[in-house]
């Protein structure tokens, strides 16, 4: 066992680790922060997706050893202080950017890590940054839509189709 | 995936020393190899991680000109770092996974596994880059040697990987957009001395360079100069993505799509 020690939405936490843990079971079984999802398990779907030291990473793909001493935000970190929808969930509701939610914590996720690097993006840019998380419901119209609103942008002429 | 022992060390020379270990491996971004034990084809007894090795992780230019990536820099920071000195390279490191892998993704993890549908060997070939490693520097056109197959020896470490910059360069890939690895991708680049076009995601023997489309292009660096040419079907992957014949077709089309490009 190794012991780690990181902070995740703002707290320090530490536990015991096998070499093999990965940081989405230390996350979810540990923590039990189950809001981050394992959807795939093979790093195609993205639905794990969390920030580690601000950038997004896939956390079925990463062990937790690795992401000893990082900081860490998951998805219960996303809401603001108040508990109140951050800017981009809020965007997600307001635009049915989700139906089973499934992916949602991935897609909030990465959605954060583009507005970080590229705060207007377009909405190709929107659309090439998505392609590690799949969404089987949505077809994607309306989470374009809901990342392109969250970052201040019009979206009306986005109709899904 | 089997269990481990997980060991980080903070140097090169302490990484080689745990490598020296029975049945260790190196970890690069783990972005292939953590997959690849979640479906058991590898089980190392002890996992060397490189991601804290300092001296492995950045971007600069030597004294000769040439771009020199820490083996343990990912493909993000590639992307980002040599956006304006080498801006082929540049875009061939955006290209690969999507985002969240390139944030983990390393150069050295790459080119060490060689994976015959992988980007960066064909920009190492395509560049005539120097692989440098622990012990020696390896001229890439020596170090590619078939499918998941190169120079290396047993615990030896890409520390670095030097990339002569061209006058012009470009990488078309022709995804599978499944794995989003190449169908086939091609990398193009045009030097004083001649160019140099690596194709890679099409052979089974991994990444090669295609010598008539280079001796075309040398003379007339146009698409137009390589429409006239063929590749032989023979010995390219055929697979449910697309037959021999297909990937050979392809060659010659991405070729083309890159030399334009990189005008």
């Amino acid at each position: 066992m190794t012991s780690v020690t990181m902070t995740v939405n703002g707290k320090s936490v530490s536990g015991d680790v096998e070499g093999r843990t990965l940081l989405v079971q230390f996350l979810r079984d540990d923590l039990k922060l189950t809001g981050t999802h394992v959807g795939c398990d093979t790093s195609q779907c993205g639905a794990c997706q969390v920030h580690v030291d601000g950038k997004a990473v896939k956390a079925c793909t990463m062990l937790a050893a690795e992401a000893d001493g990082a900081d860490v935000k998951t998805i219960e970190g996303m809401a603001n202080a108040d508990g109140s929808l951050s800017v981009i969930q809020q965007a997600f509701q307001d635009h049915h950017g989700l139906q089973c939610g499934f992916c949602t914590p991935g897609m909030v996720m990465t959605a954060a890590a583009l507005l970080k690097e590229n705060p207007k993006p377009t909405e190709a840019e929107v659309r090439h940054y998505l392609e590690g998380n799949i969404c089987r419901c949505t077809g994607y119209h309306n989470i374009v839509k809901a990342i392109l609103a969250a970052s201040g942008q019009e979206v009306t002429q986005i109709a899904a189709e | 995936m089997h269990n481990f022992e997980f060991v980080k060390p903070g140097t090169i020379s302490d990484a080689v020393a745990a490598l020296g270990g029975e049945e260790a491996q190196a970890l690069g971004g783990g972005q292939t190899l953590l997959p690849t034990m979640k479906q058991r084809l590898a089980a190392p007894t002890t996992l060397v991680s490189l991601s804290g090795v300092g001296e492995m992780v950045g971007v600069c230019t030597n004294d000769a000109g040439e771009i020199c990536i820490g083996g343990a820099t990912t493909h993000a920071q590639v992307q980002a770092e040599t956006a304006s000195s080498y801006p082929g390279l540049s875009g061939l490191a955006g290209q690969i996974g999507d985002p969240a892998v390139r944030n983990r993704g390393t150069i050295g993890g790459s080119l060490a596994n060689n994976d015959p549908a992988a980007c960066y060997p064909s920009a190492a070939l395509g560049s005539g880059a120097t692989i440098v490693t622990n012990t020696r520097e390896i001229a890439a056109d020596d170090y590619f040697q078939g499918m998941f197959t190169t120079a290396l020896d047993e615990g030896e470490i890409v520390t670095e990987v030097r990339f002569p910059v061209p006058m012009a360069a470009n990488y078309q890939k022709f995804v599978q957009p499944a794995s989003r690895f190449a169908l086939t991708g091609v990398f193009v680049a045009k030097y004083a001395s001649g160019v140099r076009v690596a194709v890679t995601g099409a052979s089974e023997n991994g990444v090669f360079r295609w010598s008539e489309a280079e001796a075309a292009l040398s003379s007339s660096f146009t698409a137009d100069a390589v429409k006239d040419l063929s590749v032989p079907a023979d010995g390219m992957i055929g697979d449910l993505h697309g037959t021999p014949d297909y990937r050979a077709h392809l060659v010659k089309v991405m070729t083309g799509r890159a030399v334009t490009a990189a005008q």
